[in-house]
Order: C-alpha cells, then structure tokens, then sequence
C-alpha cells in the first residue's frame, strides 16, 4: 500500500489525545489479489443453492475430530468420555453435520420471536384489563385456571430446565444444541407466562383467585400425577435424542395439546374468556410451528439416513414403547377435569380422539408404528 | 415491566419448582463439591417477560449500527494491521461463548437451587446470542474487508490451527469434568468476572482506535450481558463457601483456572491490544496498564480479595505471577514474537512493526529494543519473498519452542519451563502451575481424597506433534491455509495486497517440520538433560541474518 497519512491532526481539544483517523482504503474491491474476491464461508456444504445467514453463523462453531478438529477433545470425561461424545444417544448417523433447524433459530430470530410472545401476551391482558372483560367471565372458571391452567407450568418448566436444558449440552453440532436450546426457552418462558397470567388473575380477582393453589395440584391431584411422573421420568433420561423424541413426539402431542388446545382453549370461550386462549396460544403455535418442525426434521435425518436408518427407526419404536405408556396414562389421568367445569363443549374422549389422531399423524409422517403391546 | 413488578414477577415464578418424587434425581453432570439445598438469590431478579423485549431493543442497537458501518462504509477507514488479527480473535471466541451455553445445564444438573437455575437459563440463551452475533460481525467483515481469505475459512482454521487450539482449551474449560470446577470456579468467576473486561471492554476501544467501530457495538452489547452472568457465579461460589470441606477443591480450581485464564487469554488479547493497533499515541493504554486496572484493581483487589473473609485463601501468589509475567518476563511480547515466528503455520497477516511502533513499546515497557526490536527488523527484512524462507527457518538465533502440554501456549519464558515424565511420556509445561495441574489436579484423587468427577485432559496437545517430518507445503495444503488460486498462502508477513508481493506454495516447498515433542522423546537422557540445560538459558538474536 501506498503511504498512509492521517487527514486529521489528532490534536484534539486542548490536552485531549484522540486517535488519528487514517484512509486506509481498506474496503472489499480496492484491490484485486489471490484470494479478494473469496467472500463466502467455504468450509461446509449449504443445504440450498447458497449459504444462509443461519447456515453461517452456526455451522462448525462446535467442531468435530470427523471434520476439521485435528487435535480432538482437549477435555475428557473420568469415565473416558470425549467432550462430546457420540455415544450419549442411541442414534447412529453417517454424518451428523447434515441437519439443519427449519426454523434457522440464530439471536435475531430468537430475541425477535421471543419478543414478540411477550407482547402479544401482554397487549391481549392489557387490552383485556382496559376493556374489563372479566366482568363478562364465569366465575366458576376461576379456578380452572387457578388449578389446572397454572398446574401445567410446572410441566413446561421441569421441560424446559431438566430436560432441554441437559440436551443442549449433549448434541454432536451446534445445529442440534442451538434447536434444542431455543425449545428450552419457550418452554421456561411458557411457564413464567401462565405464572405472571396467574398473578394477573389474582390482582384482577381479589379473594376469589387462589394463585397458589397449583402447587398442591401439581404435587398432589391424582388427575395430575401421571403428567408429573411423566415429566420427572423424561428429566432423569440422558439420551439427547430420546429426550426430544419422547418430549416432542410422544408427550406435547398426547399431553400437552391435548390440555392447551382439547381443554383450556376449547372450554375457556364457553365460559366467556375468551383472553385464556390467547395466553396460552402463543406456546401452542410455539409447538406447532417450531419445536415441533425442528423435532420431526431432526428424526427425519436420523430415520433416513443411508446406513443407519433402519436401526434408527428400530431404536425409536423401542422409545415409543417406553414413553407412549407414561404419556397415555398423564393424558387418561387428566380425564376428570373435563367434568370440573361448569360448561362442558367437548367431552375428553372427543379432545382425546383429536389428540391421539395428531400423535399417530406425525407418526405416519416419520414412518413409525407403535408397537403392537402399546394401547392408545 | 416496571422494577417493582419485576421483583413481584421473580417472586412468583420461584413457585415452579418442585422436588421430584417419582424418580430420585441422578445429576447428568457431577461434582466433587459438597453443596446444600438453597442458600442463595438471584440478585438480578430475572424474568424473561422483561428479559427478551430487553434483548431485542439491543440487538436493534447493534444491527442498526452494522447498516450504518456498511453504508458509511467503515473499511475505508480500519487498520488492516487490526483486522488480521481478527481473523484469529473471531475464529476462536463464538466457540466458548457456545461453550458457555453448553456449560448451564453442568450447574442446573448439580447445583440445588432452583433460583440460580433461573438465572443460568438467561445465560444460556445469552451465550448463544454471543456467539451468533461474533459469528455475524466476522461475516460482515468477511464481505466487506479488502481481505477476506482467512475469514472465508474461519471455523476450519480455528479447528486445525495450533493457535484455535489454545483458544478451543479455554472453551473446554467451561463444559467438561466437574461441575462447579468447570462452569461455576472456571467460567464464571475467573474468565467471566475477571477476563471478559480485557476480552470485551478493553479490546474494543483498541478497535475502536483503529477505525473499526462495529467491533466496539458488538462486544460492548455481549458485555452489558456479562453483570448477569458474574452474579450467577458469585451466588453459586457462596454455595460453594458454605462448607469447609470445599475449601481445597476451591482453592484447587482457583490457582488451575486463574493461571489457565491468565495464559491463554493474555497471550492472545495482549498481543491483539499491543501488536495489532496502530494508535502509538504515547497516553494511551498499554495492554500492561490496562491489565492492571481491569484485572489487577477491580477484579483482584476489589472481588477476590474480600472472599478472604469466607477463610479463603485466593491465589495471591499466582496473582503476582502473572503481573510479574506479563511485566517483568515480558509475557505478551513473547507471544507475538511467537505468532510472528510461526507466520508460517497461521491464517491471519501479521504486519511488520516500524520504527513509530519500536518507539512507542520502547515507552511502554522500557527494555524492549533491546530485547525485541532486533528480532522485529528480522522480520521486517524477511517479510517479502526474495529468495528466503520464513523467519521460522532463518538463522536468526531464535529457537522455536517447545509446547506447554497443560495451557497449551508455548513455553516462552524459558528460564521457567519445567520438563516432566508423565503418565509414559516427557512432557514440557510453561510453568510450575501448569505442572501442577497436569500431574496434580486433573487427577482422580486430590489431597487425599477422591475426586472422581474431575475431568481429564485429553487430546493430542502438541500441535507440532501432526507434522513431524512434514513438507511445509504439505502442512499448507492439508490446513487448507491456500488462497483460491490453488498456490497463495493465505497468511503473509505484512499486509501488502499485492500479488507480486505474496508468499506462495513455491515459497515453502522443501522445508522440513519438526516436532520438539517428537523430538525431546526421542533424545537419550544425557541428550534431553543437555536440551533442558539450554532452553532454560534461552536465545540471543544475531545482530546480522
């Protein structure tokens, strides 16, 4: 380069020293060299025609000794574990750097989606509060959502912090653990919505909503304690696939939609709220349209994968012969509370039908079958 | 959400948790500490109905900020010299900013309670903010910078490249082995608390200094995010404090992870700060003065020091040690005569240093002419091709050196270098510390007590070690480190974008590499005692190649 010299003095004001500001002409296409015009990551194949901004800011940033890591794990484990190890799931791949979230999840979109929940709950109860709509509510929903609604909290934050929180830490790429660290924020941030809703509820109905009662229910309600074993059982597994497998294919289909969508949002309009199914659809779109897209695009890879295939799709029928019991009795388990509300629309065993017909649709789509001694 | 509502909001969301009692938990991850159910608060009170809106208005911040970089064109006006180094910086750090989201579930696992569990969730989600940000800033510069080979290699590069490595330890550090060693003494109350203000405050204003102030928008942003991170690790350290019997284990992780930190990200941002600026005005900072206000006043004196009154005993001694490294051993200094040395084996330029730079360190640290500038005019002669092999292999007097097995950096103050036989192999370390924690530490037993969750260092630690008795143009081709013309390097001696001017594959062809692992292993006792003898004496540079 020629010689460079400031267009400023740095003299600043009186004794101040500021650095000089120097042309340096150092942009993209002031010269024309062996390698000026290499201006893609070149390191990894994108999926489409061209990189995207997701591809480039995630690929590769957790390496693999496979790939380019020519020095391997510096850190191991007492057990003889790599750093990560690609035996802490029962899945096989030939190549574990083929998969990419659909929802290429990178901070702007998070921040941006996350964000944007938040609003959406907090404009529709504000909304709510200055048009005083609860006057409109039957007060005998009251404690639906004191008890049932703010019950299922817990389930969305023993997810989210002891079982999806675990599996960010075990995936073999960051393609993985970024996905799966995304669904453990919705699930956390789920759970402190229906908190602060409840803490709203109880402001909004002094003496008549009991913000604490879901704590006994959650511990103590019989009709709840098949879907806390069912959560407390996924929180001590440590396969990283099984636990989104059996979170997202098997429990949030059979469980988890069937309260969001099959009781809260269908009995809540009945009873004159029609803000509840507002609050609580935001985490149902959340499922449907992200958590649950990355889960079946990740087991897609794993089921079609040239070599592996088969025995992945083996493994993941044994999984559904574990899990699909535990989900089948939390989901039978809730039954009674269809009877509790005052107004009855659906009857569990239609909400149920729903439920089970989505749980065997993705079923269908991955190309698995609940093993025969499973009763839906 | 207003504060008050805020502290209403975390109070009610701690009626999440609950104690399981279908299953008797079994922590994924383990630790060797002795920890009891609660005890600590979450001082931040964090919620994530005011969390995420925050986020988002900072992120408009920053990419607001890279719109206006891009239209105003801020290239014109960077110091090439400052975004070589990028190249390097930018390649290593989104791996332990994952890391460190990687990292939570290690202390939700093993810590009991459920308070900080929430606060560490934020982390988590912070940590990959970070490295998805750093990952973009480093694409933008990749688009936009006048060259871009280094950058459009970058996770590659990071991954075979002996210098990614020392980098991708600090990484590790946060995500393997203990739990509380890894993510609570190591991560956050060593390298968050003590070393993201030379990593995060420090280095932007050099970057800033040198026309580049996207750099500045970035880290600034992932720093405002750091306060909640070191309240994490502080509520979990009382935890920790709580109980006599963790005192060893602390103090163990303590003098590994400062000493850890210290040579890894010393090494590395003090040679950014120092040799990768071109602002020589003489009142501004020198990496050493800025390591003893971030690190030394508001980190030591003012956070490490006051744990005393728990009846700890923090590591003063290593404290001095690395003051005295990186003053009086000339500790940073060491490190870019290093890099530049191994030029050869990089992906990023090192420009040569002139005479404003010789006067400028001369000011700084009085003594460096004498001890540096010769070798600095050597590289200087030799940074164009003209008939010459790289620095690394001209008689300049200086001996490359060996590799410390445990921080991985090498071993440059060569009157401090310890040489060991250990678990069937003679190993070099930088110093007495990083013995001790290769030999002593990272061991299934300490003091007399087991310690079973404690990782191990693994791998294949010397770099040199996968190219012994290589063709250095094999070396080249197998990193990838070749331009797109099939036979320029990718890294060169200065910053000079012109062909004529490059280092190319015919330029290394026939020069062998070796090993000094390989090789010390290799020696007969009497040979490696006679090896040990004169390293430890170190180099004198020829006055003439």
């Amino acid at each position: 380069m020629s010689e460079l010299r400031p267009v400023t003095e740095a003299g600043g004001r009186g004794e101040r020293s500021i650095p000089k500001i120097i042309l340096t002409d150092a942009e993209a296409g002031a010269a024309k060299f062996a390698g000026s015009d290499s201006r893609s990551y070149n390191y990894f194949e994108p999926k489409g025609r061209r990189a995207t901004k997701y591809e480039d800011v995630t690929v590769d940033v957790q390496p693999d000794p496979k790939r380019w890591l020519s020095q391997s794990w510096l850190y191991g484990w007492p057990n003889g574990d790599l750093g990560y190890d690609p035996r802490w799931t029962r899945m096989q791949t030939t190549n574990w750097h083929r998969f990419r979230d659909p929802n290429e999840e990178w901070e702007r979109t998070i921040y941006i989606n996350n964000a944007n929940s938040v609003r959406q709950i907090q404009n529709s109860i504000e909304n709510a509060k200055s048009e005083n709509v609860f006057q409109d509510w039957n007060k005998s929903w009251l404690p639906i959502l004191a008890k049932h609604l703010s019950a299922w909290a817990h389930a969305d934050h023993g997810l989210g912090m002891y079982v999806f929180m675990p599996a960010q830490r075990a995936g073999m790429t960051n393609m993985h653990n970024n996905a799966i660290s995304v669904n453990c924020m919705h699930k956390l941030r789920t759970a402190q919505d229906i908190m602060l809703y409840n803490l709203e509820l109880t402001e909004l109905f002094p003496g008549e909503f009991d913000g604490e009662v879901h704590q006994e229910v959650w511990l103590n309600d019989p009709a709840w304690q098949g879907v806390r074993e069912n959560v407390e059982r996924l929180m001590n597994a440590t396969d990283w696939v099984q636990l989104c497998f059996a979170s997202n294919i098997v429990f949030e289909p059979l469980v988890g939609e069937l309260f969001r969508s099959g009781f809260i949002m269908r009995f809540a309009p009945a009873h004159n709220d029609f803000l509840t199914p507002s609050v609580i659809g935001v985490s149902e779109r959340e499922f449907n349209d992200r958590d649950l897209t990355y889960t079946v695009e990740m087991m897609k890879d794993f089921l079609g994968d040239e070599t592996h295939g088969e025995a992945n799709k083996e493994v993941m029928e044994e999984w559904l012969a574990e899990w699909v019991p535990y989900s089948i009795a939390a989901a039978r388990g809730l039954e009674p509370i269809w009877s509790e509300p005052e107004i009855q629309p659906v009857s569990f065993e239609q909400s149920f039908e729903r439920a089970r017909n989505r749980f065997e649709a993705i079923l269908s789509d991955l190309g698995l079958r609940v093993p025969e001694e499973v009763t839906l | 959400m207003a504060r008050r509502s805020v502290t209403k909001a975390h109070k009610k969301i701690q009626e999440l948790s609950w104690e399981p009692t279908f299953v008797t938990k079994d922590p994924k991850y383990k630790t060797d500490y002795k920890l009891t159910k609660g005890g600590q608060k979450d001082a931040m009170k964090q919620v994530m109905q005011s969390y995420f809106p925050m986020q988002e208005e900072k992120d408009h911040r920053v990419y607001g900020a890279i719109d206006g970089a891009i239209r105003g064109n801020m290239w014109r006006q960077v110091q090439p010299r400052w975004m070589e180094w990028q190249k390097l910086f930018l390649s290593i750090i989104p791996f332990p900013e994952i890391s460190a989201a990687r990292a939570m579930p290690l202390l939700t696992e093993a810590l009991p309670n459920p308070e900080i569990h929430n606060g560490l969730a934020f982390q988590m989600i912070d940590e990959v903010r970070h490295s998805t940000i750093q990952m973009n800033l480093k694409r933008e510069y990749m688009r936009n910078y006048i060259d871009p080979a280094g950058f459009d290699i970058t996770e590659r590069a990071f991954s075979n490249n002996y210098a990614g490595t020392i980098g991708r330890q600090f990484g590790e550090g946060f995500i393997t082995g203990d739990a509380i060693t890894a993510c609570n003494i190591y991560l956050q109350v060593i390298a968050e608390t003590a070393f993201t203000n030379t990593l995060f405050v420090a280095m932007p204003s050099e970057a800033a200094a040198n026309g580049d102030y996207l750099l500045p928008t970035v880290f600034l942003s992932v720093q405002s995010d750091e306060s909640r991170h070191m309240n994490n690790g502080y509520g979990t350290l009382l935890m920790a404090l709580a109980h006599d019997e963790n005192k060893d284990l602390i103090e163990r992780d303590m003098r590994y992870a400062w000493w850890n930190n210290h040579a890894v990200v010393d090494a590395a941002i003090g040679t950014f700060i120092d040799y990768g600026s071109k602002d020589r005005r003489k009142d501004r900072e020198s990496y050493a003065e800025m390591w003893r206000r971030w690190v030394y006043d508001d980190y030591y004196r003012s956070y490490l020091v006051p744990l005393e009154k728990y009846g700890l005993t923090v590591p003063h001694d290593l404290v001095e040690e690395a003051w005295d490294r990186i003053w009086n051993k000339w500790y940073v200094h060491n490190t870019a005569q290093f890099f530049a040395t191994g030029w050869f084996a990089n992906y990023w330029r090192i420009d040569p240093m002139t005479e404003e730079d010789f006067e400028w360190f001369e000011h700084k640290y009085p003594g460096w002419y004498d001890r540096f500038g010769k070798w600095w005019e050597h590289y200087r002669d030799l940074s164009e091709p003209n008939g010459h092999k790289p620095i690394a292999f001209e008689n300049t007097g200086y001996v490359y050196p060996c590799r410390c097995w445990t921080c991985m950096v090498p071993c440059m103050q060569r009157e401090d270098t310890v040489l060991d036989y250990v678990d069937g192999e003679w190993r070099t370390y930088c110093s007495e510390t990083c013995h001790w924690t290769d030999k002593v530490a990272f061991r299934e037993e300490y003091n007399g007590r087991p310690t079973p969750a404690m990782g191990r260092l693994t791998g294949k630690r010397e770099w040199e070690t996968l190219y012994h008795g290589w063709d250095l143009e094999d070396v080249f081709k197998d990193l990838g480190y070749v331009r797109n013309d099939g036979k320029t390097l990718v890294p060169q001696p200065h910053v000079h974008f012109d062909d004529s001017k490059m280092w190319t594959l015919d330029h290394v062809r026939g020069i062998e590499f070796q090993s000094p692992r390989v090789l010390i292993n290799e020696m007969s006792d009497e040979e490696r005692d006679k090896w040990y003898e004169d390293y430890k004496k170190g180099f004198t540079i020829n006055n003439t190649l």
